[in-house]
C-alpha cells in the first residue's frame, strides 16, 4: 500500500478550560488515536458529543479551537508530520492541501463580503489559481452544487440565500483551492431533512467527481454510511472500533458500535382506537400576535386515550404551533380545542385547574425547563402540593415513587439539575408531568437535543410509562425514525396545514403525496448504497415527469 | 423605502424627540419643582420689592408652557438669554468657553482613542495572560477613582513635586499659539485620557474578542491567512462598528468628566461656567449650559447608534 | 466554604470601613469641627496621624468623620435607587404592555442626559440639603438598576420553567418570587455594590464641586475641595480622601466580583 495522504499516529489531544470561579487547569480530549486516509478516499469520524470528533478533524490542519491544543502523537499529511513544520508550513497546508467545511455555514461566513470573495480567497492565497481561474471554477462548482443561477450566486452576500445553499457554497469554498483533503465537520446537522439530502447527495458527487479525499465527522452513522469508504467509532476520546464501512454498518465487533446501529430499531406495534378522543382538534387557525400570516390553517387532528399521536415537520412547519394553541398559550383565531369531552377556554386565563393538571407538557431543553435553584424533590413535588395539595411524608413517599418510575434512585430527591445528565434531567421533567396524574402529555421534541443512545432510553421509558399510566402523547418532532418508534397514529405538517393524517401503517405506506414522499425518501437509513437508490430514484422520477 | 434609510431616519427623528423632551426636562427641573427661585437666588434676607423685580425679570408670572415656548424659541435662533447675575447675553460667554472645552475634549480624545484601541488589542491578543490581567486590573483600579482625584494626584507629582507640567490651566490663554495651549493642558488632558481609557479599553477589547471569537475568523485562519490577512481582511471590517460605537459612547462620556476636570485644574471652559452659575443659582446659564451638554451626549449616542446601521451588511444589502 | 484571598480582602476592608462609619464619634480622636492646632496643614505627627487640615482641625477626624457622612448618603441612596428601580423593572418586565412601554421610555428620557449634568440643573433651583441629595441621586441612579432588573426578569421570564409553571396555573406572585427572583438575585447583588461605589463617587462629586455635603459637614469631596489649595504648595491632604475612596471602591468591587463569580459557577447547586 503506498504512503496514505493522512496518517495520524497516537495523537492526543488537551485544552486548557478557565471554569469562572476556579483555577484554570487541563484536560485531556483525545487520548491517543491512531488512523490513516488514502488518496481518494473518505474515513468516516463517528460519536456522540464529547466523543472528539471535530478536536481530530481540525488536528489533521494542526488546529485547535479555544485553548485546544495538540499533546502529542504525530500527524502525516503528504508524507510531512506537520507537528514539526513551521507557522509558514502549516499555513500553506490550510486552505490548499486540507480546507475545511463547518457545521454552521452561516456563521462562517464573513457576514460582511461577498459569498465568492471567500470562496475564491484560499485558492488565490495559496497560489493555486489566479483570482480569473478560481472565480471560474469556483462557478463551475456552484453549478456541480446544484446551486441556482451559479454564475451570479457569488455576487450576494451570505445573508442573502439560504442555509442550504449556504452550505453548499461551503462546500465550494472547501473544493475550490483542489485540496488533497477536506474535513467535512458536521456538515448537514443544521438542516432540515429535505435539504439534508440534497446537501448530502452534492456533497457525494463532488467527492466522487474531484477525487479529494475527506474525514467526514457526524454523529449519525445512517449518514456516515453512505459516504465513508471506512469508518472510526469514537467514544470519550478514545477509538471503539475501526474498519471498512461494511464491517462496522454490518457486522460490528464492539458493543457500543452494535448499540449505535441498531439505536432506534424500537419496534412498537400501531393500537387501535378505542373510546372517545382525549384531544381533538377541530378546524384550528393561528397566527402570532402582530403578524400578518396565518401560521396553522385549519387544522384538525384526534388523539384517543392511551395512544401516541406524532406530529411531524420540519422548522416552519407550525408543528411547535400547534402544541401552543393546544396549551392555551396562543388563542387561536378561528376553530377549538375539545378535552376530555369539554371544550377548552382558548386561553390559559380561561381554564380550570382540572384542564390544566390533565394537560401536561414536557419541553425539548430539559436544562431551561427546570428552575436551577429547585432540586430534583421540589420539581416533582410542586405538582403534587399544587394539585393535590400533598404534604411531609406523603408527598416525599409519592416523589420517590415517580422517582422510581423514571428508573432513578431516591438519592436524586436532593440533587439540583446542574448535578444531572441530559438524559436524567429529561427522565425528571417526565416525573414533573407524572405527577399530575395527567390524562394527556405534549411532548415537544424531548429526544433531538440528545445523543442517539441516550434519547432511545427515554423513548423506551416512555413507551413504558405510556402502558402503566395510560396516559396518551402528542409526540412533536422533526425525526421519522422516532416517529416510527413510538407513534400509534401520524400527522404530517407542511406550511401550517396538516398534509397526511391517520394511523401509523397507512400514512407510512404509499400512495404518498409529494411531500410525504419526500419527506420519508430522505431520511437517511443505516443501510449502504441507501443514497445511490434515492439519487437514482429521484433522476428517474424527474426524467419521467 | 430601503429599509436603511428608514432606520436611519428614525434614529434622527428619535435624537431630534430626545432633545425636545431633554430641553423640556431641564426647562421643567428648574421651574416646576419647589422652591422659590427668585427667593433662593436673592437669599432669605432679600426684601420683598427685589423679589418682585427679579421674578418680572425672570417672567415667573407669565404660564409655565408660555415662558418655556419663549425659551425654546429663543434657543433655536441661537438665543440663550441673559445671565442673572452679569447681565452678559449667554451666547457670547458660551461660545469662547464652549471652543475651550472642545479644544480640551479633542485633544484629550487624540491620546485616548488610539491608546486605548491599542491596548485593548494588547489585552486581546495576549487574553488570559499577563497583559490581559493588567488591563482589566487598572480597569478596576481607575472606575473606582472619581476624576477630580486622578486630576489632582496627576497634580500633585507631575506638576508639584516633579514639575513637569503647569500644575493648574492658569496658564491656558485662548488666543495664545499652539503649542503653549497644549503645554498649558497637558495634565488636564491626561486626567481626561486617564478617566475614558478604563472603559474605553475594556469595552474595546470585548467588542475585538466578540469578532475575533466568530466562526468565520476561524474559516479564515483554515484558509491559511497570516494573522495580518485574518484581522484586515475579516475581523477589521466587522469589528469597526463596534470600536467606533465604543468610542462615540466613551466620548459622550468625556465631555461629562470635563465639567469635574475643568473645575480641578481652574480651565477657563464650560464645565467651570456651569459650576459656578449652579452655585450663583444662575438659572438661565444653567438651563442654557445644560442643553449645550445634553446635545452633545445625544449627538454622540445618536453617531453611535448611526454607524452601527450603516455598517450592517443586513441592512446595507437587503436580501 | 471558600473565600478566595481577593475577596477575603475585599470583604476585610469594606466591614473595616462601614464598622469605622458607624462608631465614628468612638474612634475619632478629635470632633469634626473642632480647630486642634494654631498653625494649618501640619505635618503627620503622634498627636495628629494624619497631620491638620487648612484651618487647623485633625485631618484623621475629618477623614473618619467624612467617611461616615459619604457612606451614609451612598447607602441610603443605594437603598433607594434599588428598592425604586429594581420594583419598576420588575414590574415592567412580569407586566409588559403599555407599563412596560411607559416605564422604559421613561427610563430612556432620563438616561439621555448624564445624570452629572441633571443634577446640577436641578440643584441650581433646589436648596442643597441631605435629603434632596439623597433622593436626587437616589431617583437618577435608579434608572440603571430599573434597566438591569428589567433586562434579567425578561430574561428568565423567556424561560421554558417559567412557561411551566404558568401552565402548571401558579399564580402571579408564586412566578416572581418562586421562579423569577431566586435566578436574578445574583447579578442584583453584584450590581448593588456597583451601584454603591458609583454613588460613593457622585456624592464626592457633588461635594467637590461645593454643591453636595455643605460644611462644617466633614465628607471626602469636601475634604479634597478644603484641602486643594494645598496642593500646590506640596501638601498632599486632598489627596487622602483619593486613598480612602480608591480603596473602598476596589475593595466593593472585589466582593461585587465574588458574588458574581461564585453564584455563576454554582449553576444552581449547594454552594
Amino acid at each position: 500500500m503506498s504512503e496514505p495522504l493522512l496518517k495520524v499516529r497516537g495523537l492526543k489531544i488537551g485544552a486548557t478550560v478557565y471554569p469562572p470561579g476556579e483555577k484554570p487547569h487541563d484536560i485531556d480530549i483525545v487520548h491517543g488515536v491512531d488512523f490513516d486516509v488514502q488518496k481518494g478516499k473518505v474515513l468516516g469520524l463517528i460519536g456522540e458529543s464529547g466523543a472528539g470528533k471535530s478536536t481530530i478533524g481540525l488536528a489533521s490542519m494542526a488546529y485547535g479551537r479555544g485553548g485546544v491544543k495538540i499533546t502529542g502523537g504525530e500527524v502525516w499529511v503528504n508524507g510531512r508530520d506537520i507537528m514539526q513544520s513551521g507557522i509558514g508550513d502549516i499555513r500553506k497546508l490550510r486552505g490548499g492541501e486540507v480546507t475545511y467545511v463547518s457545521q454552521s455555514a452561516a456563521a462562517s461566513f464573513n457576514p460582511a463580503k461577498k459569498i465568492i470573495d471567500q470562496v475564491v480567497e484560499a485558492a488565490v492565497e495559496q497560489k493555486k489559481f489566479s483570482r480569473k481561474e478560481a472565480e471560474d471554477r469556483a462557478r463551475v462548482l456552484f453549478d456541480k452544487l446544484g446551486l441556482p443561477d451559479p454564475d451570479n450566486i457569488g455576487d450576494r452576500f451570505p445573508h442573502q440565500v439560504s442555509g442550504g445553499q449556504l452550505q453548499r457554497c461551503m462546500t465550494a469554498l472547501a473544493l475550490c483551492p483542489e485540496p488533497d483533503l477536506v474535513v467535512f465537520d458536521e456538515p448537514t446537522t443544521a438542516l432540515d431533512v429535505t435539504t439534508q439530502i440534497d446537501v448530502l447527495m452534492a456533497i457525494k458527487e463532488a467527492i466522487r467527481e474531484t477525487g479529494v479525499a475527506a474525514l467526514y465527522i457526524t454523529h449519525d452513522l445512517a449518514v456516515v454510511a453512505q459516504v465513508s469508504d471506512d469508518i472510526m467509532v469514537l467514544r470519550h476520546g478514545n477509538m471503539v472500533e475501526y474498519g471498512p464501512v461494511d464491517q462496522i454498518i454490518n457486522n460490528p465487533h464492539e458493543e457500543y458500535t452494535q448499540a449505535l446501529v441498531s439505536v432506534r430499531s424500537i419496534e412498537h406495534e400501531e393500537k387501535a382506537p378505542s373510546g372517545d378522543p382525549v384531544l381533538s382538534v377541530r378546524n384550528i387557525t393561528a397566527r402570532y400576535k402582530g403578524t400578518q400570516f396565518d401560521v396553522l390553517h385549519n387544522v384538525n387532528v384526534d388523539l384517543y386515550p392511551g395512544q401516541t399521536l406524532a406530529v411531524v415537520g420540519e422548522s416552519g412547519s407550525g408543528k411547535s404551533t400547534l402544541a401552543r394553541v393546544i396549551t392555551g398559550l396562543l388563542p387561536p383565531r378561528e376553530g377549538e380545542i375539545e378535552f376530555a369531552g369539554r371544550t377548552l377556554s382558548p386561553d390559559l386565563a380561561g381554564r380550570s385547574r382540572e384542564d390544566l393538571r390533565e394537560l401536561q407538557m414536557i419541553y425539548q431543553m430539559a436544562d431551561v425547563a427546570m428552575n436551577p435553584r429547585q432540586t430534583v424533590g421540589t420539581i416533582i413535588g410542586r405538582p403534587l402540593e399544587f394539585y393535590f395539595d400533598m404534604k411531609g411524608e406523603e408527598k416525599r413517599k409519592r416523589i420517590i415513587e415517580l422517582l422510581d418510575e423514571i428508573e432513578l434512585g431516591e438519592e436524586f430527591i436532593d440533587r439540583y439539575p446542574a448535578e444531572l445528565s441530559g438524559g436524567q434531567k429529561q427522565r425528571v421533567c417526565i416525573a414533573r408531568s407524572l405527577a399530575a396524574k395527567p390524562k394527556m402529555i405534549i411532548c415537544d421534541e424531548v429526544t433531538s437535543a440528545l445523543d442517539p443512545l441516550v434519547a432511545d432510553g427515554i423513548l423506551k421509558l416512555l413507551l413504558e410509562l405510556q402502558k402503566i399510566e395510560d396516559v396518551a402523547f402528542l409526540f412533536i418532532t422533526h425525526d421519522l425514525a422516532t416517529v416510527r418508534a413510538i407513534s400509534d397514529s401520524i400527522a404530517v405538517m407542511y406550511q401550517g396545514k396538516v398534509q397526511r393524517y391517520g394511523g401509523k401503517n397507512q400514512v407510512l405506506s404509499p400512495p404518498f403525496d409529494d411531500y410525504t414522499d419526500l419527506l420519508l425518501s430522505s431520511v437517511p437509513e443505516m443501510r449502504l448504497g441507501w443514497l445511490e437508490e434515492v439519487i437514482a430514484n429521484r433522476k428517474m422520477e424527474s426524467a419521467g415527469n | 423605502m430601503p429599509l436603511i434609510i428608514k432606520l436611519l431616519a428614525q434614529r434622527i427623528a428619535l435624537g431630534l424627540l430626545l432633545l425636545f423632551l431633554v430641553s423640556g426636562l431641564i426647562f421643567a427641573g428648574t421651574i416646576i419643582l419647589p422652591g422659590d427661585v427668585a427667593q433662593s437666588i436673592l437669599g432669605q434676607s432679600a426684601t420683598p420689592e427685589a423679589l418682585a423685580n427679579l421674578r418680572a425679570e425672570l417672567g415667573v408670572n407669565e404660564p409655565a408652557l408660555q415662558r418655556y415656548f419663549s425659551w425654546l424659541g429663543g434657543l433655536l435662533q441661537g438665543d440663550l438669554g441673559t445671565a442673572l447675575t452679569s447681565g452678559r447675553d449667554i451666547g457670547e460667554s458660551i461660545a469662547q468657553r464652549l471652543s475651550n472645552t472642545l479644544f480640551l475634549a479633542f485633544w484629550s480624545a487624540i491620546v485616548a482613542v488610539p491608546l486605548a484601541i491599542f491596548l485593548g488589542l494588547l489585552a486581546v491578543r495576549f487574553i488570559n495572560r499577563w497583559p490581559d490581567k493588567l488591563v482589566s486590573a487598572v480597569t478596576l483600579t481607575s472606575i473606582s477613582i472619581p476624576e477630580f482625584l486622578i486630576g489632582y494626584v496627576l497634580m500633585f507629582y507631575f506638576g508639584v513635586k516633579l514639575g513637569w507640567f503647569y500644575p493648574t490651566a492658569t496658564a491656558f490663554i485662548h488666543d495664545g499659539p499652539l503649542l503653549d495651549k497644549l503645554e498649558a493642558i497637558a495634565l488636564p488632558a491626561a486626567t481626561l485620557t486617564l478617566v475614558v481609557l478604563a472603559h474605553m479599553m475594556r469595552m474595546t477589547r470585548a467588542a475585538i474578542l466578540n469578532v475575533m471569537q466568530s466562526a468565520y475568523i476561524e474559516t479564515a485562519e483554515l484558509k491559511g491567512l497570516n494573522g495580518f490577512q485574518v484581522i484586515f481582511r475579516h475581523a477589521f471590517p466587522n469589528a469597526v462598528a463596534p470600536i467606533v460605537n465604543v468610542v462615540m459612547l466613551n466620548l459622550a462620556y468625556l465631555v461629562v468628566g470635563v465639567v469635574v476636570v475643568e473645575v480641578v485644574f481652574v480651565y477657563p471652559g464650560m464645565g467651570q461656567y456651569l459650576v459656578d452659575s449652579v452655585a450663583k443659582r444662575d438659572v438661565p446659564v444653567v438651563q442654557a449650559c445644560g442643553i449645550i451638554f445634553a446635545a452633545v451626549y445625544i449627538g454622540m449616542n445618536m453617531i453611535a447608534d448611526i454607524v452601527s446601521i450603516l455598517s450592517n451588511p443586513r441592512l446595507r444589502h437587503p436580501k | 466554604m471558600r473565600i478566595p484571598l481577593a475577596a477575603a480582602i475585599g470583604l476585610f476592608f469594606t466591614t473595616l470601613y462601614f464598622l469605622a462609619a458607624i462608631f465614628a464619634p468612638f474612634i475619632a480622636p478629635y470632633h469634626y469641627a473642632e480647630v486642634v492646632s494654631s498653625g494649618f496643614w501640619d505635618p503627620p505627627s503622634s498627636e495628629f496621624l494624619l497631620g491638620t487640615d487648612g484651618i487647623g482641625r485633625d485631618l484623621l477626624s475629618r477623614m473618619i468623620y467624612g467617611g461616615r457622612t459619604t457612606i451614609f448618603v451612598a447607602t441610603a441612596a443605594t437603598i433607594l435607587s434599588f428598592t425604586t428601580g429594581s420594583v419598576l423593572g420588575f414590574l415592567a418586565a412580569v407586566a409588559g404592555g403599555w407599563v412596560d412601554q411607559l416605564l422604559s421610555r421613561a427610563v430612556d428620557l432620563l438616561m439621555s442626559i448624564p445624570s452629572l449634568i441633571f443634577a446640577l440643573v436641578v440643584l441650581s433651583v433646589m436648596p442643597v440639603t441631605l435629603p434632596v441629595l439623597i433622593l436626587l441621586m437616589g431617583l437618577l441612579d435608579s434608572t440603571r438598576v430599573f434597566r438591569l432588573s428589567r433586562a434579567v426578569a425578561v430574561d428568565i421570564e423567556v424561560m421554558d420553567y417559567v412557561e411551566a409553571a404558568r401552565l402548571r396555573g401558579e399564580k402571579t406572585a408564586w412566578i416572581i418570587f418562586r421562579e423569577i427572583l431566586p435566578n436574578a438575585l445574583s447579578p442584583l447583588v453584584a450590581e448593588m455594590g456597583l451601584r454603591f461605589i458609583f454613588m460613593v463617587l457622585f456624592v464626592s462629586t457633588l461635594s467637590f464641586l461645593g454643591l453636595g455635603i455643605q460644611p462644617p459637614q466633614a465628607d471626602w469631596g469636601g475634604i479634597v475641595k478644603e484641602n486643594a489649595e494645598g496642593i500646590v504648595y506640596g501638601i498632599p491632604a486632598a489627596l487622602m480622601p483619593a486613598y480612602a475612596i480608591a480603596t473602598l471602591a476596589i475593595s466593593v468591587n472585589l466582593v461585587a466580583d465574588w458574588i458574581l463569580n461564585r453564584t455563576t459557577s454554582l449553576k444552581g447547586g449547594r454552594g
